[in-house]
């Protein structure tokens, strides 16, 4: 009798802290506690891609792309690293790097370190006549 | 178009409109008012038929005159350090002289864009390339900073870039750690416009460099080298090189 009613007991709390671990993350995402990258699109509008797609294969997107334009001289619009920029450069900054650039807010987010602004201009030209 | 009462082309408007045709196409055998479009479009490749081709006639070239030279920093965003000897450097000019007659010549000098480039032989890591159109170029994705590109050019034409750079041309991304030459503007060549330096000299009106297909037998270029005598530097290394140089 004695022996049950501690199994009751514990099994008990251990239910009750297995129900916690499965609602905390709900609790926590329903008041915000998550911190999460600023997304600040200074020309929203569309993407080339829907946003599921975009945030997926971005970098596959560019490094085909960058093959194509360095080495057969395609220089189309779509996956251009340059466009890409015109559009989301911000309003306040005039770059997607920065605190809260358009890259650098979710590689900061998800530690990953860009490499392409070491050589690319992170601004886009002002008089540049949209040419990629 | 004018057209008379009864609907058909009137004598003055098909003039004019032979006029315009016999312009656009042919002024003297060889030689268009317009070129016709026979350009890439954005989305082919670069193809082997062209071979893009630079002539520089020496006569022409003034001593003293930097205009090529400073046409191609603007445009391609190249800024001093403050370290001139290992600043990069895309094209410079050289002043020859003659020891016996006295004679000088004044060259702008720059990747010759080898058919066979040295540059390519040696890399490593194949970010030194040779595009099908001719113009040789460094990937700098690729590129690993090694310099022997540097090394085995003939004509001292790479440079490598030493310190962190921002604020490029948008259209000509480059940064610390790599080699990298003169391309032809390859950015200006890809939208049928001519590399910074050639309209720097046209349009202060030296005309001392033309550059074009020397494939295509109707272009200045290739009737230029078809007509007057013109040298490679360093022929004997038998690179056949894509910027020649006209009395030298």
């Amino acid at each position: 009798m004695k022996r049950n009613a501690i199994g009751t007991s514990a099994g008990r709390i251990a239910r009750a802290i297995c129900l916690l671990a499965l609602t905390l993350p709900v609790l926590a995402f329903a008041s915000d506690r998550v911190p999460k990258p600023v997304i600040d699109i200074a020309r929203p509008g569309k993407c080339v891609e829907d946003t599921e797609t975009m945030r997926r294969d971005h970098p596959d997107m560019l490094l085909h792309q960058r093959y194509l334009t360095v080495h057969e001289g395609i220089r189309t619009r779509k996956f251009s690293l340059k466009v890409c920029v015109q559009c989301h450069a911000s309003k306040k900054t005039g770059s997607v790097l920065g605190k809260n650039g358009f890259c650098q807010s979710c590689h900061d987010y998800a530690s990953v370190k860009i490499d392409c602004f070491s050589c690319h201009e992170p601004k886009p030209k002002p008089t540049s006549g949209g040419n990629p | 178009m004018s057209a008379d009462a009864n609907g058909g082309i009137s004598r003055r408007g098909f003039l004019a409109i032979s006029a315009a045709t016999l312009g656009g196409v042919m002024l003297a055998p060889g030689i268009r008012l317009i070129e016709i479009a026979s350009a890439r479009a954005p989305d082919q490749p670069v193809s082997n038929k062209v071979r893009w081709g630079l002539l520089i006639d020496t006569n022409k070239c003034t001593p003293g005159c930097d205009d090529c030279v400073k046409a191609c920093a603007t445009e391609n965003g190249l800024k001093s350090t403050g370290h001139p000897r290992t600043d990069a450097q895309w094209i410079r000019k050289v002043e020859l002289k003659d020891m016996r007659t006295g004679h000088t010549n004044s060259v702008p000098v720059m990747c010759q864009h080898c058919e066979h480039p040295p540059c390519v032989d040696v890399c490593p890591t194949g970010a030194s390339f040779k595009r099908a159109d001719g113009i040789v170029l460094v990937d700098r994705h690729i590129c690993i900073g090694c310099r022997y590109c540097m090394m085995a050019c003939p004509y001292k034409a790479r440079s490598i870039v030493f310190q962190n750079i921002t604020g490029q041309n948008p259209d000509v991304p480059r940064g610390n750690g790599c080699a990298e030459a003169c391309t032809l503007c390859v950015h200006r060549v890809d939208r049928d416009q001519q590399p910074a330096c050639v309209e720097a000299c046209t349009k202060a009106g030296h005309n001392a460099m033309t550059f074009g297909d020397l494939n295509d037998p109707h272009s200045e270029i290739a009737q230029r080298v078809a007509k007057y005598a013109s040298t490679q530097i360093r022929a004997d290394l038998e690179l056949n090189t894509g910027v020649r140089y006209q009395g030298l």
